[in-house]
């Protein structure tokens, strides 16, 4: 056998403290193969090793959690009997060395995570960042990403309802691909991941194991260099006719009474979801890993424990229950293997050709890993920018200019590459504030939206943090959603850089300031660090993902605009906060200024007020104001009805500051005129700022003493961006 | 009305049909598992949307080899109603029930999003309850619909009358930009010479309920119970 050393020590990512503690742990020197588990079980995608201390500090718990971090998935109670299972999670750096397979795999994987606890995942979302448009790679990125997510949800016929997309520069040589996957199950069958029962078999199934993806969550734990491109064979690859017979078979599966426990083979494959059982349980495995489905010949211990390939499922059954699963995974032509047994040694000991061939204490691996207080510096506070100092432009200009740009553009192009009607409950289609799916077979519905400013989050992370949640938390309540819970996928730079560290530091005390004050808990998550190339890191992103409950789909709210007459009211006060706003970087080309504040305490009262509005019918369209402001969010409205409207002017107010100011905690709300009398008296007892600014009809959009602008131009210009883009001949590198 | 839907492995579409044959008949359909070639007596087959064994050769190719399809081809020679939607139509051409094939979407892009389609006849079992010339929205969702027959099939299948949609835009005329895919004369769906077998790339089962945001497919259905009860 090979001695270890410390070049093959430094190939496998671990510190010399580390190497240290894996002598120690170990009493001796490990070998190859006992290393490269110690590797992936502390790499920092599989460990969180950088930022567990400040995840402790987020709040988890509320009535309705069933199950918070730490499992496969988080689990809120619906109601009815029912849970909704969800978790988002990222797929960068394998989707920015080969974006279908990067992407499709990270759809697949998600996926694994939600129907492993025992739901049929019902919606599939997803948060994409690409780099500048302009940037040589920027298409080829976005047409296999969305390629990919559309090829794997759609072939598993799941819907893909909605996400975001954004544009920065920061994110050329590190895209962010976050896929969520949201479930429905029985409250009362929930599956969880704990091996338990001394002598109970451990079943393999799914597909075969190959020699793709070893050491992807040790790839997804550093920066990037020049060289990323011959990594392309630690990226798997996605089989989604395999995944939605596995999806039916674990589904037929769970219905019985033969499961005792059951774990996803993720990152880390086999080794993970083995030690991750064992450790739960506080048991051994004696495996034999001969026993495991191989796809080729003469694979080594240390492959077969670092494979990443795709589609794989590790159980512990009941004892005498293997028949009995063992027909179903027949029926669904899938493998089936027992290739271990439960133990009481607290040890993985694992045996090929008749040897033992590693030989690990679970618990020091799995449970102890190492946790580091990275050093961190608070980040420098920008100065508020006065609206006075920004030119004002021609309101109409401006906002075909935003309608036209990038960020803002219509997403159309991507959500018609995904099948998002599959399944025959999307009741709010992509486009919305939030999707929203019925629950199958009644009347009651979940809403889903995930978001993100990341340019908020890298000039004020404290603040940016709060924000996002905050923006998630109006989108549910802007379809009539209670918003119950949230995951969070965050993506940030190398965390050994001190401003790096003080970026997820500040970030997750803004969101979990945000989540307590709103009740609304942090339930799963993923951390992806080391998203830098050459040195240079993304704005940091910490993407949400969040779920809300609609008790009755009879009072939903939607975007477009319903009848001509109908009264435009805005909630909330606008200030009109240009810094950080898209208006100042595509207008007047400055990336500066503190970003808007949110005032907790305001969104609470706001949020309720709109669903309230939402519950008596009193409303008609609803829209949260977000990125671009006020006139781009009415525009939405019009563009989204094919219907104009007509809007007063701003009183002591500059207009580039109302129209285009990303102030927080504002809608947008249109009703029939008869019922404006209570809307705004209610806004008034709940002492929320209420302001009817203008009335829906014709076929323009008319800003009262400036001019008109007709809904089919408006039209016309967002949705030919980004088709624009994608056909564009000059773009592809 | 006794109807099956059929499951092969990869199907995604089969408990969408399911529901709104139920909704509309008022009793479950049998639901047929791939390897069963013991049938119920039938009156109508649907062969529902999705990636059938994954559809990594051709679409519909390994499903059309599989000894379910024998069986309903069987049925088909008998005069039981056979409806194809989406992969369901790539199957029924691959088996040679339909006349054509179906190639990659003319962009080489995955489309999903309502399309306005013209009902050619409402002479059929499937089309009764609807007027001629009613201009349908119901939804696509496929990378390969994109129709295709040598210039004699065609001549055949429109002599014959066995063109079943067409896209069209709202007001019915046949453009190229109310065309998804590129099919040849705007075909979205065809009916065999006897219109008991019906092939069709849009999914008239997702616009079936106004919860969904519309119920222009539901007459399809209608139509099925009317003729076949």
């Amino acid at each position: 056998m090979n001695a270890i050393t410390p070049d093959i020590v430094k190939s496998h990512g671990l510190s010399q403290d580390e190497y240290k503690l894996v002598l120690e742990i170990m009493g001796r020197e490990p070998n190859i193969t006992e290393l490269g588990i110690f590797s992936v079980m502390w790499s920092e995608h599989c460990s969180y090793k950088s930022s567990k201390k400040w995840l402790k500090t987020l709040p988890t718990t509320a009535p309705w959690v069933i199950c918070g971090p730490g499992e496969n998935a988080g689990v809120i109670d619906i109601g009815d009997g029912l849970a909704a299972i969800f978790k988002m999670e990222s797929h960068n750096h394998p989707s920015f060395i080969e974006p279908y397979q990067g992407a499709a795999t990270g759809v697949g994987g998600i996926l694994r995570d939600v129907f492993t606890m025992g739901a049929r995942p019902i919606a599939n979302m997803n948060a994409l960042r690409f780099g500048d448009p302009k940037h040589p790679k920027t298409r080829h990125l976005v047409s296999g990403v969305v390629a990919g997510i559309g090829g794997y949800g759609n072939c598993v016929g799941v819907p893909t309802v909605g996400g975001e997309t954004n544009f920065h520069p920061s994110y050329n040589g590190n895209i962010l691909v976050n896929a969520m996957t949201v479930g429905l199950a029985k409250a009362d069958r929930i599956f969880y991941s704990a091996a338990a029962g001394i002598g109970n078999p451990v079943v393999y199934v799914g597909s075969k194991t190959g020699r793709d993806g070893i050491h992807g969550a040790t790839m997804a734990s550093a920066e990037f260099s020049a060289d990323n491109e011959e990594k392309r064979p630690t990226v798997q690859v996605g089989d989604p006719f395999t995944e939605k017979l596995l999806i039916e078979a674990c589904l037929e599966l769970m219905a019985t009474d033969c499961i005792v426990a059951i774990q996803d083979m993720g990152a880390a494959g086999l080794t993970s979801s083995s030690f991750e059982m064992a450790s739960k349980g506080g048991l051994g495995i004696d495996m034999n890993l001969d026993e495991v489905p191989m796809r080729e010949e003469g694979m080594t211990a240390y492959e077969i424990m670092l494979s990443e390939s795709q589609e794989r499922m590790l159980m512990v059954l009941k004892p005498g229950s293997e028949g009995q699963a063992k027909a179903i995974f027949d029926k669904w032509e899938l493998d089936f293997a027992i290739v271990g047994t439960l133990t009481d040694t607290g040890r993985m000991v694992l045996r090929r050709h008749g040897e033992i061939v590693a030989d690990l204490p679970i618990d020091p691996l799995a449970a102890a890993s190492p946790e580091y207080d990275r050093p961190w510096v608070p980040s420098t506070k920008r100065p508020v920018i006065d609206l006075h100092d920004v030119p004002s432009h021609n309101p109409l200009v401006a906002l075909k200019t935003l309608l036209h740009s990038p960020d803002l553009a219509s997403r159309r192009w991507i959500w018609e590459r995904y099948d998002h009607m599959v399944m025959n409950d999307t009741v709010v289609r992509p486009g919305g504030d939030s999707a929203v799916v019925r629950i199958h077979g009644t009347n009651r519905g979940l809403a889903i939206t995930t978001d993100c400013t990341p340019r908020y989050v890298y000039a004020d992370p404290h603040e940016g943090g709060r924000q996002a949640v905050a923006e998630a938390y109006r989108n549910l309540s802007a379809v009539g959603a209670k918003p119950l819970a949230v995951t969070d996928n965050l993506n940030f730079g190398n965390p050994e850089k001190p401003e790096i560290m003080g970026q997820i530091v500040e970030a997750i005390q803004g969101i979990g300031e945000a989540c307590r004050a709103l009740d609304f808990p942090i339930v799963s998550g993923n951390v992806s660090l080391y998203n830098e190339t050459e040195g240079k890191a993304i704005l940091p992103t910490p993407a949400l993902g969040a779920v809300g409950l609609i008790d009755n789909l009879d009072s939903l709210a939607t975007i477009p605009f319903k009848r001509d007459g109908d009264a435009i009211i805005v909630i909330g006060e606008t200030k009109g906060w240009l810094g950080s706003s898209l208006y100042l970087r595509e207008l007047c080309g400055r990336e500066d200024g503190a970003p808007p504040p949110v005032a907790l305490h305001r969104e609470k009262r706001e949020g309720e007020f709109v669903r309230a509005m939402i519950k008596d019918g009193a409303v008609t369209a609803v829209h949260d104001v977000s990125d671009g402001g006020l006139l781009v969010a009415i525009a939405e409205m019009a563009m989204a009805s094919e219907t104009g409207c007509t809007l007063e002017p701003p009183h002591n107010l500059a207009a580039h500051g109302w129209w285009f100011g990303e102030d927080q905690g504002r809608y947008v709300l249109t009703a029939a005129q008869d019922r404006l009398p209570e809307i705004l008296e209610a806004a008034q007892r709940g002492e929320i700022t209420a302001r009817v600014i203008g009335s829906v009809g014709g076929d323009d959009l008319i800003l009262t003493g400036v001019g008109a602008i007709s809904i089919h131009e408006l039209k016309q210009l967002n949705e030919a961006w980004l088709p624009d883009f994608m056909s564009s001949p000059d773009s592809n590198a | 009305m006794q109807a099956a839907v059929i499951t092969f492995p990869g199907s995604n579409c089969d408990r969408d049909a399911a529901v709104v044959l139920e909704a509309v008949t008022g009793h479950a359909p049998a639901m047929i598992w791939h390897r069963d070639t013991e049938l119920p007596k039938l009156d109508l087959v649907v062969v529902p949307g999705g990636f059938t064994y994954g559809d990594y050769l051709r679409c519909g190719a390994m499903a059309a080899h599989s000894p379910i399809m024998r069986e309903v081809v069987e049925l088909a020679k008998k005069g039981v109603a056979v409806f194809g939607i989406c992969n369901g139509f790539q199957i029924l051409a691959e088996t040679g029930l339909l006349p054509g094939t179906l190639m990659r979407n003319a962009d080489r892009n995955f489309v999903c999003r309502d399309v306005h389609l013209r009902v050619e006849s409402s002479d059929s079992i499937y089309t009764r309850k609807y007027n001629a010339g009613f201009v349908a929205r119901i939804p696509v969702a496929h990378g390969e619909g994109n129709y295709f027959a040598d210039p004699e099939t065609l001549e055949r299948i429109e002599g014959e009358g066995q063109v079943a949609f067409r896209y069209v835009d709202t007001y019915g005329a046949e453009t190229k930009a109310a065309n998804p895919n590129g099919s040849q004369r705007n075909i979205a769906g065809i009916f065999d010479k006897s219109r008991r077998i019906l092939g069709m790339m849009p999914h008239p089962e997702r616009l079936s309920d106004e919860k969904l945001g519309g119920t222009d497919g539901r007459a399809m259905f209608e139509s099925l119970l009317e003729a076949l009860s």
